[in-house]
């Protein structure tokens, strides 16, 4: 593996119960900078619940406990003097199915910098929202209509909406969760040339049950299965000389 | 200085102050935050509510803690001190919070552990209202036990409270016959207009339902019933004065046209009137779990031939039985704490008989009569109200409780 | 083979499928039966008590002629023919020495005014049974109509007084304004209470003991007869905690208890439709809990929120059994002035009238209920209107 890389996140052995149920059996991985690591698995691998816990997510589930350190930049997410509410400025998240707020275009990319206190309302919100709609390359469908409601948008449009609204803070981070799988295949060809811009100012996560969307967009692969991290490298490598018989077994297309 | 005055100088001069509290700490906030290099960890607003909140809590502390004093009959703080002190405690409170306007305090962390406490005594609101039904009618209870035996309470056949009052006075004794409060006759008169209301509630109820989830289309179900609710909408004095006014007189008439004899105040006039008062509640329930019943089912039975009403007699009735028993449940014990159609339709003379046409009392009536007049509180016979409260607190308890075990099961299997 | 199929499912009917067929009849009509009797119970209680109220709307009034004399001042009779002081309202004759005090200028002077006619005098003209006017004052009557000089206008005064011992005068404003007192303060303790009760159980509880012992006391709490909560009301909030007897706060604060389930309930289910991407997203973004409450869920929640609120307050206005063991059914002739004073509502007003005996006072009784309803299913109409507005998918 390059040593150059600048390593964003590492984890490392990660465990996580759903109560008494162990989901997740000691994780190690390295999320470089700027670049789009794809996570692969069969259903109920802990893929997205690992994603999840990367922004603490999970903490909303009573039951879920969590061991092991996750360190963004070092510092470690799950220490208690953490707030969870800044966490998420810096490690943003967007979700299966897209969920622009029921608000104008305008306020959906506005909410968070207001909360956050990142710019104050007036010109310089104006210029946040537009530049934010245009890194998600959305700003010419919408910039004629910003007052309308977000829900309005087709389905590829709100996602790059709710990427525009992540982007928006400026994390550092951007999480994926199975971003495409509600699009249709034109809409899903806009994410992934967006992911493929985005990558060059954010450290992108992805999830993805499409081997041929994490094949196309990442940098790196991780092959989860059965709550174990089974295989992580280079995707090339990954896609062309797995080292696991499962791991082959699932990009072949023998289970899956 | 009243009680109604005092109310307005707290808040009269509270509500300005908390203002004052927010926009000064949030004002300060962010010119700190301006001349600071870094951001602040929490926004300048939530320094404002930090004000605010301990602006606000060591005032309201103090005036809640003078209200208790003052309840309990232990102390009764001057309205002057009150304000003064709330006042003082107030603005250390305010001095206290900006001493912390630092660039990594967690005001915001701090504001939503205020508020989430603040949700959490909401919460608690509906527990401490059970708790005060269950004192208010236990502690006046005991005191009414203390004076007539509970068993004479319980089985007893005479309802005569009349001289109860003068054993109040203290001029008990010889000479003066003893009050009675046997219960009996006023639960029986309970217990038969419950029954009558059943008979008209549930049959109807439960067919209209049937016919609701059943047979009539979407769109006459929609019509249907709103119709139907408008019956539960109908405040029950107005059933009262109709029972009263019309029903009653009607029955007579007709009891007489068949050579019967009829009171004016005959148990089944307001029998009939919250039988048609319980229809709405008694369909919906049982809308409800026909409802629930999958479709699967209906299906499974249509396919081997069976015609509708078969289906819904043998498959979808069984099926949602023990949901429509939870729905009997909670309308028995509605029928039972109905107060106003029996108040105003039913009799005042406690009287054991299995005659609908004959008047009859109720629990209800007998809690309203003996809380209404110009008795002393202290008497036996005010007392009584609180000790029949307590037999019918207990009784809808009781029929809650069933009917919520039953609906339970009900719902593991189909929910 | 084609014949024979068609044979089958055309032949014959089998006797035993006509049974089964009759039977399904049968139970179709059981259904339309008890919807139609539900139904036709409502068609004739609403013709009843409208039938009832109509003649309370309007009013007899009489001509007479009024001397105003220095005698008046200590015997208002003398003011107008003797023969008449039974015919006229009797509330008016008492204003006669007041008004005269007023203004002294009036003494030595007559004038022929239109009154309001005594309340037996009304239901005489009416045609009512029971209206109580004797003989030889039918007579005056009578002759006083062939003279022109009785007329019947709309009864303004319904609207406009407050409780009265005399029927003709006896009104619904003050009651009415009693209701509003009284709702204010239900609607000021138990919304803000019951949403905040909500709020912490659909988005802060955790699933522990204290979060079912509230639930299942929630739900217990919305079956207990309203009549407890007056005990409630008298044995806490008047004897502990010393809230004047029948004011306008005690009674709020009883039906602020009584609602309180049903609004929390109302409110937790709206709550629960509002999807969980919404909180996700807003989650996502580094919003606290309080936030997203604040931000996005409430108001998605509001129009179910207000539905549920409106019924709950609603269903306040018409009780009437915990009012009256807090006081409020005692007569009570003017409008509170405060929260603290003495007052009636609407239903307890109703309930006082229909046990006057006078006739005057049962129609006053079915015009107080027209009143009442025409609010309360007005709200209710609006709360459903709401609801259907609101409704739609995320």
């Amino acid at each position: 593996m390059d040593t150059e890389m600048q390593t964003k996140m590492k984890i490392r052995d990660l465990k996580l119960w759903y109560g008494d149920f162990e989901a997740l059996h000691g994780i190690n991985l390295d999320v470089y900078s700027d670049k789009v690591t794809a996570f692969i698995g069969p259903s109920g691998c802990g893929k997205s619940t690992f994603l999840r816990c990367m922004n603490r997510m999970n903490d909303r589930i009573a039951s879920c406990r969590i061991e092991g350190q996750m360190l963004l930049e070092g510092s470690d997410i799950y220490a208690p003097e953490v707030d969870v509410v800044q966490l998420r400025t810096h490690v943003g998240m967007v979700f299966q199915k897209p969920n622009p707020f029921p608000k104008s275009i305008y306020e959906n990319v506005a909410y968070a910098p207001r909360i956050h206190g990142l710019v104050t309302d007036g010109p310089d919100m104006d210029e946040l929202v537009e530049t934010s709609l245009k890194k998600a390359s959305i700003w010419n469908e919408v910039k004629d209509k910003l007052q309308q409601p977000g829900t309005a948008l087709s389905g590829g449009q709100q996602q790059r909406l709710c990427i525009a609204r992540t982007i928006a803070v400026q994390p550092d981070v951007i999480l994926m969760d199975e971003p495409c799988s509600a699009l249709d295949p034109i809409a899903t060809a806009k994410i992934e040339e967006l992911m493929d811009e985005l990558k060059n100012d954010y450290t992108i996560v992805i999830v993805t049950h499409n081997m041929q969307q994490a094949a196309r967009v990442s940098d790196y692969t991780a092959y989860f299965y059965l709550g174990d991290l089974m295989e992580f490298g280079e995707t090339q490598q990954i896609f062309t000389a797995p080292t696991h018989q499962k791991t082959e077994d699932y990009i072949t297309g023998r289970f899956g | 200085m009243t009680t109604a005055d005092l109310f307005l100088w707290f808040f009269g001069g509270l509500i300005p102050l908390a203002g004052f509290a927010y926009w000064l700490a949030q004002s300060k906030a962010i010119a700190a935050e301006s001349a600071h290099t870094a951001r602040f960890h929490s926004r300048p607003s939530f320094f404002g509510w930090y004000s605010l909140i301990w602006l606000a809590l060591p005032a309201m502390a103090v005036a809640l803690l003078c209200s208790i004093l003052q309840m309990f009959h232990i102390y009764q703080i001057p309205g002057p001190i009150l304000l003064a002190t709330a006042l003082i405690l107030g603005m250390a409170g305010l001095w206290f919070s900006l001493t912390h306007m630092q660039a990594d305090f967690r005001a915001r962390q701090a504001v939503e552990k205020v508020m989430r406490s603040l949700l959490l005594t909401a919460a608690t609101i509906s527990i401490l209202t059970t708790i005060g039904i269950v004192l208010s009618v236990v502690f006046e209870s005991i005191r009414f036990f203390q004076v007539i035996p509970i068993w004479d309470f319980i089985t007893g056949t005479k309802w005569q409270p009349d001289t109860a009052f003068l054993i109040g006075a203290g001029r008990g004794g010889e000479g003066v016959a003893p009050p009675l409060f046997g219960s009996l006759p006023i639960f029986a008169g309970t217990f038969m207009i419950t029954l009558i209301a059943m008979l008209v509630a549930v049959p109807i109820g439960l067919f209209a339902a049937i016919y609701m989830s059943e047979y009539a289309s979407h769109n006459n179900r929609g019509r249907l019933k709103p119709l139907l609710e408008i019956l539960a909408g109908i405040p029950t004095v107005v059933y009262g004065f109709f029972a009263a006014i019309t029903v009653s007189p009607f029955i007579v008439n007709v009891a007489h046209a068949m050579g019967l004899e009829a009171d004016y105040t005959n148990a089944l006039a307001p029998g009939l009137i919250m039988g048609v008062m319980i229809i709405p509640f008694m369909s919906s329930l049982s809308d409800d779990v026909i409802r629930a019943v999958p479709q699967e089912l209906r299906d499974g039975a249509l396919a081997l031939g069976t015609t509708k009403a078969e289906t819904i007699r043998h498959i979808v009735l069984p099926a949602a039985f023990p949901g429509i028993v939870s729905a009997f449940l909670l309308a028995v014990s509605r029928a039972i704490g109905e107060t106003m159609i029996v108040v105003m339709a039913a009799g005042l003379r406690p009287n054991l008989t299995a005659n609908p046409l004959e008047g009859m009392t109720t629990v209800t009536v007998k809690i309203v009569e003996a809380l209404t007049g110009d008795q002393e509180f202290d008497s036996a016979f005010t007392l009584s109200a609180f000790a029949l409260g307590l037999v019918l607190l207990t009784l809808t308890l009781i029929l809650n409780i069933i009917s919520a075990m039953v609906v339970r099961k009900f719902r593991q299997r189909y929910a | 083979m084609h014949n024979k199929a068609d044979n089958f499912l055309h032949q014959g009917v089998h006797p035993r499928k006509r049974k089964r067929e009759r039977a399904d009849a049968r139970f179709h009509f059981y259904g339309l039966a008890a919807v139609s009797l539900a139904l036709g119970f409502l068609v004739i209680f609403f013709i009843d008590i409208i039938g009832q109220a109509l003649p309370a709307f309007h009013l007899t009034e009489v001509l007479v002629k009024v001397h105003y004399t220095e005698a008046v001042k200590s015997n208002y009779n003398k003011a107008i023919d003797h023969k008449l002081s039974r015919i006229v309202g009797r509330s008016w004759l008492r204003s006669l020495p007041m008004k005269i005090e007023a203004n002294p200028a009036l003494i030595g002077t007559e004038e022929e005014l239109w009154i309001a006619a005594d309340s037996r005098v009304d239901q005489y003209l009416k045609g009512h049974d029971g209206h109580g006017l004797k003989n030889k004052y039918r007579k005056i009557v009578d002759k006083m109509q062939q003279q022109g000089k009785v007329r019947d206008v709309f009864n303004w005064a319904f609207f406009q007084s407050g409780d009265s011992k005399l029927p003709e005068s006896a009104g619904i404003l003050a009651a009415a304004i009693g209701s509003l007192f009284t709702l204010l303060i239900t609607m000021l303790v138990a919304v803000p209470i019951g949403v905040m009760t909500a709020i912490y159980l659909e988005e802060f509880a955790t699933d522990n003991t204290f979060t079912r012992l509230v639930e299942v006391n929630i739900n217990n709490l919305a079956a207990i007869p309203s009549i407890l909560y007056g005990l409630l009301g008298l044995a806490i909030f008047i004897n502990f905690m010393g809230v004047p007897r029948s004011s306008a706060l005690a009674g709020g604060l009883t039906l602020a208890l009584m609602t309180l389930p049903l609004i929390i309930i109302a409110t937790r289910a709206a709550l629960r439709a509002v999807p969980e991407s919404i909180r996700e997203a807003a989650f996502g973004l580094g919003a606290s809990s309080l936030q997203v409450a604040w931000h996005h869920v409430l108001p998605l929640a509001m129009p179910g929120i207000l539905t549920g609120s409106i019924i709950g307050l609603a269903q306040a206005m018409g009780e009437t059994a915990p009012l009256i063991i807090v006081g409020m059914m005692a007569y009570i002739p003017d409008a509170p002035g405060s929260i603290l004073e003495a007052t009636t509502v609407l239903p307890a007003q109703i309930y006082t009238w229909s046990t006057e005996s006078m006739r005057g006072y049962s129609e006053r009784t079915a015009a107080g209920i027209m009143v009442l309803l025409t609010v309360l299913l007005s709200l209710n109409a609006l709360a459903v209107k709401l609801r259907n507005r609101s409704e739609k998918n995320w």
